[in-house]
């Protein structure tokens, strides 16, 4: 019942009460009355009825009055502190109720807005811990993703379907290395997140490790396994699996998927092949000559009294088997001195790196200046650079000790392949009974000794030493002698602009394979393309460019990830063209054909749905070339000018430029394949919450909702 | 009458010194520098004990050795492997092909001669 009509029922209520008893009183002594009494009691009532009625209105005022105040306070009072109570619990956390009415309210009130200050505080520790858990995780990924950026080895994780979840850059740069072709040359399209291990190792092998793996676990040993593997290219892999185990609280540990170390051993195979090689032409290839020398020296031993024309030709079997085991000797020593020399772990680092890190120590421990003459910035050498820098910290305190130098200077010399390191001083020659009792002894410098002599040092390197002077210049210096590297290029990232995003966690969660069009935008996987073209008409002869292309990996734009490569069109570009694209005849021709590159850009988008703005256009010009090269992009693809289109129907441009400004989105240049592929995924990404606001939360509903608009009846 | 040596091998110094060697020891002598002169040799010459080299040009040591084996007429040719071949696992595949000996290069004289002797009951 409503409040109003509570009221007027407790009004009337009071009316009945006030005038009830009074008029059934008078009722029940009427029926009682004899006539002349009942006559007697009218004329005496009648004549004073004005002043009983007026008394009983005004006392039914009065009930009135006080009713309606107390219903003011209580009634109005509490419906109108509910409302603010619903308001605190909703809307807004921080209203408080205001204290008024009598004082039974108000203390209710003052209860509720007691309880609420309570809930906030709880409130207020549950978010802080939440932010401070949340911050904690994010900072151990962020260790994690660094620590194993900077591992010397390449790590791959895979959840159980062999899906990529977290790489290092080390894996990157190795498996860029490996993969052939068009590939590689576009940035190393086999590694990725939430791409297939397989697609690089051998599935039956790693699933037969996983098995082995398996069986480890069940029977309590440690679970790890080892296999070798060839890649298409022929290189030789080993690789190390161990299991990433979950939920191992109670009961048995689960596998919820594995880790991989790859290590390339194709070089270290090589060397040791080498190396054998070595042996064997050193043993094997000098018993013939041997055998011949010895039976010949034998005869000649046995028989003296042969006859000389014999002797002389025994002679000169021993004088050719000599010095053709000589020829093979030096043969040898020339074609394996590397491989027979590096048995010490030496790293490949720039002779500079070395004498800068000497010069420090010299200037701060010895107080001694240095000076650098005639280094070559670009030299590197194959050293222990621990050892090496000892080495001259101890000739430096030596002959600051026993020579008084008052400055030391560094050189470096290439010749071939050996690096001289000059260590020069001017004064006082040194004996050579000296220098040779500073080769032999234990090498101690500023304090600390190590157990090595510079002898040792040297012979570590395969390297010499040895003490010139140059009498001219009244200077005279010592000469390392050690092996040139020749460094391994690795190629620099290309977009190294923040934290790389090597890792994504979620994708433990992600076991489907295929491309389900009932599964949620947000959650696909996704190749955002662009082409730059010679001109607008693929039909008339128009070809293919530039392929620029990144992945959306669970919401996040991978910008590592990516394809980029010109291609060769095989026909003069058109001059009018060349302004937009900015890509000149110089830098399409050496490049790869569209055949080379076409397989390398359909194995990038291998089991994803692809992206492109104004979609239509560019896969007209993969399509035509399906005759040719055979190959069929037959996933699905979304169009963002025809997304925008669905969103915001309303507006009259859906042109990249327009969608970037409306979007809010600043990008470096444009009209290059792979930065229309960046901005188009930001735009891509903007887009899917306005796609979601009106429904569209699949891919199904997504290619629907583009087919309807006005745009996609544009056909090229 | 003398026992008959082929001598097998594309070197010629080894050759010289094993047919001087072998000749003064009173043996009939015959040699041949690949595996094919070998195998007519053998025919020709029918040796009792053949010095047969591993490493050569056309029909390597081993070829001759199983061909020979496979030729019962040749069954009671001696064949002593002499090879620059030191590893175990040559050695193992000489005697399993049926070589009476393996002898590793570099070899003594003296030695050799003492084996072949035996071998040919003449010690």
């Amino acid at each position: 019942m409503k409040a109003k009509a509570r009221f007027l029922l407790a009004i009337a209520v009071l009316g009945l009460l006030m005038t009830g008893p009074f008029v059934v009183t008078s009722f029940l002594v009427w029926v009682e009355m004899q006539e002349t009494e009942r006559k007697l009691l009218l004329d005496l009532l009648l004549s004073r009825l004005p002043i009983g009625t007026l008394m009983t209105l005004f006392g039914f005022a009065i009930g009135i009055a006080v009713l309606h105040n107390l219903f003011k306070q209580y009634v109005e009072g509490l419906r109108g502190m509910a409302e603010q109570l619903r308001l605190m619990l909703g809307a807004n956390r921080n209203f408080r109720v205001k204290l008024q009415g009598p004082p039974e309210v108000q203390r209710v009130a003052q209860v509720a807005n007691d309880l609420a200050a309570q809930r906030d505080a709880l409130l207020d520790d549950v978010e802080a811990r939440i932010a401070e858990a949340n911050a904690s995780v994010e900072a151990e990924k962020n260790r994690l993703a660094a620590l194993m950026s900077e591992l010397a080895q390449a790590v791959v994780v895979c959840n159980l379907d062999g899906r990529i979840l977290l790489y290092n850059n080390r894996a990157r740069l190795q498996f860029k290395a490996l993969s052939q072709g068009p590939t590689s040359a576009a940035g190393g399209a086999l590694i990725g997140l939430g791409r297939s291990i397989f697609s690089i190792l051998e599935k039956n092998q790693v699933e037969h490790s996983l098995e082995i793996i398996r069986q480890r676990l069940v029977g309590g040993k440690s679970a790890i396994a080892n296999f070798v593997t060839t890649t298409r290219g022929g290189q030789l892999l080993r690789v190390q699996m161990v299991p990433v185990l979950s939920g191992g609280d109670e009961g048995e540990p689960a596998m919820s998927g594995f880790v991989l170390t790859v290590d390339n051993i194709t070089r270290t195979l090589e060397e040791e092949a080498r190396r054998d090689n070595a042996l064997h032409s050193l043993t094997e290839g000098s018993r013939a000559a041997l055998g011949s020398i010895r039976a010949a020296v034998a005869n000649l031993i046995d028989y003296p009294d042969m006859d000389p024309e014999l002797r002389e030709r025994f002679v000169k079997v021993v004088d050719d088997e000599a010095s053709r085991m000589s020829k093979r000797l030096d043969q040898t020593m020339n074609e394996f001195t590397d491989a027979m020399k590096t048995r010490w772990p030496l790293e490949d680092v720039l002779a500079m790196d070395i004498i800068s890190a000497a010069q420090r120590r010299i200037e701060d421990k010895l107080k001694l200046p240095t000076k650098t003459e005639e280094v070559d910035d670009g030299l590197w050498i194959k050293a222990d650079s621990f050892s090496l820098v000892f080495a001259l910290l101890f000739i430096a305190e030596r002959l600051q000790d026993h020579y008084q130098i008052r400055d030391l200077r560094f050189r470096t010399v290439c010749e071939g392949k050996l690096a001289y390191l000059d260590l020069i001083w001017i004064g006082q020659a040194i004996s050579s009974e000296t220098f040779y009792s500073w080769e032999m002894e234990t090498m101690q410098a500023l304090g600390e000794t190590s157990s090595l002599s510079l002898r040792d040092v040297i012979d570590r390197h395969g390297g010499e030493i040895w003490y010139q002077r140059e009498k001219a210049a009244h200077r005279a210096f010592f000469r390392f002698v050690l092996p040139v590297a020749v460094p391994v290029t690795e190629v620099a990232d290309e977009r190294s602009t923040g934290r790389p995003e090597y890792y994504d966690f979620d994708l433990f969660k992600f076991e489907d394979k295929s491309i389900d069009l009932d599964r949620k935008l947000s959650e696909l996987t996704y190749t955002v393309f662009d082409t730059e073209t010679t001109g607008l008409e693929p039909s008339n002869g128009d070809e293919i460019i530039q392929i620029g292309a990144v992945r959306i990996v669970n919401n996040r734009l991978l910008k590592q990830e990516i394809f980029n490569q010109i291609v060769d069109p095989e026909c003069p570009l058109k001059p009018e063209s060349i302004p937009i694209h900015g890509i000149t005849e110089d830098m399409v021709r050496g490049q790869p054909n569209i055949d080379i590159v076409l397989p390398g850009f359909h194995a990038f988008c291998e089991e994803t749905v692809l992206i492109a703005h104004n979609a239509a256009f560019d896969m007209r010009f993969l399509q035509l070339k399906e005759e040719r090269t055979g190959i069929r992009f037959t996933q699905p693809v979304l169009d963002t000018l025809l997304l925008s289109a669905v969103v915001s129907p309303n507006q009259e441009s859906h042109k990249l430029d327009a969608l970037l400004e409306r979007l809010g989105i600043s990008i470096n240049t444009r009209h290059n394949a792979l930065d229309d592929a960046l901005a188009t995924g930001e735009v891509f990404l903007k887009l899917l919450p306005l796609l979601e606001e009106q429904g569209i939360v699949t891919v199904r509903q997504a290619l629907e909702a583009s087919e309807k608009t006005y745009f996609s009846r544009i056909k090229y | 009458m003398s026992k008959k040596i082929l001598i097998v091998d594309d070197e010629p110094n080894i050759v010289m010194s094993l047919e001087f060697l072998m000749k003064k020891e009173g043996f009939e002598v015959a040699t041949a520098t690949d595996g094919e002169q070998a195998l007519a040799q053998v025919a020709a010459f029918s040796p009792d004990l053949l010095l047969l080299d591993v490493m050569m040009p056309k029909k390597s040591g081993f070829e001759v050795c199983e061909a020979l084996r496979a030729d019962p007429a040749q069954g009671g040719l001696l064949i002593v492997m002499l090879t620059a071949k030191g590893r175990e696992t040559e050695v193992a595949k000489g005697l399993a092909i049926g070589a009476d000996a393996y002898v590793t290069k570099p070899f003594s004289t003296k030695d050799l001669v003492a084996r072949v002797r035996q071998m040919l009951g003449l010690a």
